[in-house]
């Protein structure tokens, strides 16, 4: 298991680059990666920057309980997880979720959950810098998006 | 009995603190019971909950020692 948080900007693809230079890659036919980017906009808002706020220690053992349950549920899976933590600005990564198992539904169904498991009960909260330099908390991730 | 209290993101700046220092006897059972204590009025609507770092509900018991943390809806991802 891999779960970590990141306090500046990160490659995602660099993140699943090195960690399949040590996976069995041979007996992993399938891999399902989500990769979420900070947006500048958000509903009707321009959006200029971000703040990543968390709970450390809770965040990080909440990333594995989520991770450990995946991992008991579809036992074939291997899991990279990663976080922004702190000043983001759009574009960069905030999240990548990356699943590799021997078959496609594993990966797939695994990389849903965990990332949906994520946005509900990890410990982050977004705090939004506007373009008029106003800031503002994010109250709820948008649901079903 | 000695709770510590954490606050976190808006709630934290709203409060105006970081957190608080439950320190009684009797009648603080669970993590409600901190909320109403501290505060003198009933956990506001979507209020979530930590104890010792695992998401926890209004009714989980407290005891000596825990940390109880209070945040609103979480927002990752």
């Amino acid at each position: 298991m891999g779960v970590r948080l990141i306090g500046e900007p990160f490659d995602p693809w660099d993140l699943v680059r090195k960690r399949e230079q040590v996976l069995p890659m041979e007996k992993l036919g399938a891999a399902s990666v989500f990769v979420g980017r900070m947006r500048d906009f958000n509903d009707d808002r321009d959006v200029r920057g971000m703040f990543l706020e968390h709970y450390p220690g809770m965040t990080e053992r909440e990333l594995e309980r989520i991770v450990a349950e995946a991992e008991s549920r579809w036992p074939s899976i291997t899991c990279e997880v990663a976080h922004r933590i702190g000043a983001v600005d759009p574009a960069d990564t905030l999240v990548l979720v990356a699943v590799w198992s021997a078959h496609r539904i594993a990966a797939r169904d695994a990389c849903a959950e965990i990332l949906e498991r994520l946005k509900h009960e990890a410990t982050f909260w977004k705090r939004e810098r506007l373009t008029d330099g106003s800031e503002q908390w994010v109250e709820k991730n948008t649901p079903g998006h | 009995m000695t709770i510590t209290v954490q606050y976190f993101a808006r709630l934290r700046e709203d409060l105006g603190r970081e957190g608080d220092q439950v320190t009684v006897t009797e009648g603080v059972g669970t993590v409600a019971d901190v909320w109403m204590y501290l505060h003198r009025e009933a956990p506001p609507p979507r209020l979530m909950a930590a104890v010792n770092q695992s998401h926890a509900r209004l009714d989980t018991p407290v005891a000596d020692g825990d940390e109880v943390a209070f945040f609103p809806p979480v927002t990752g991802g």
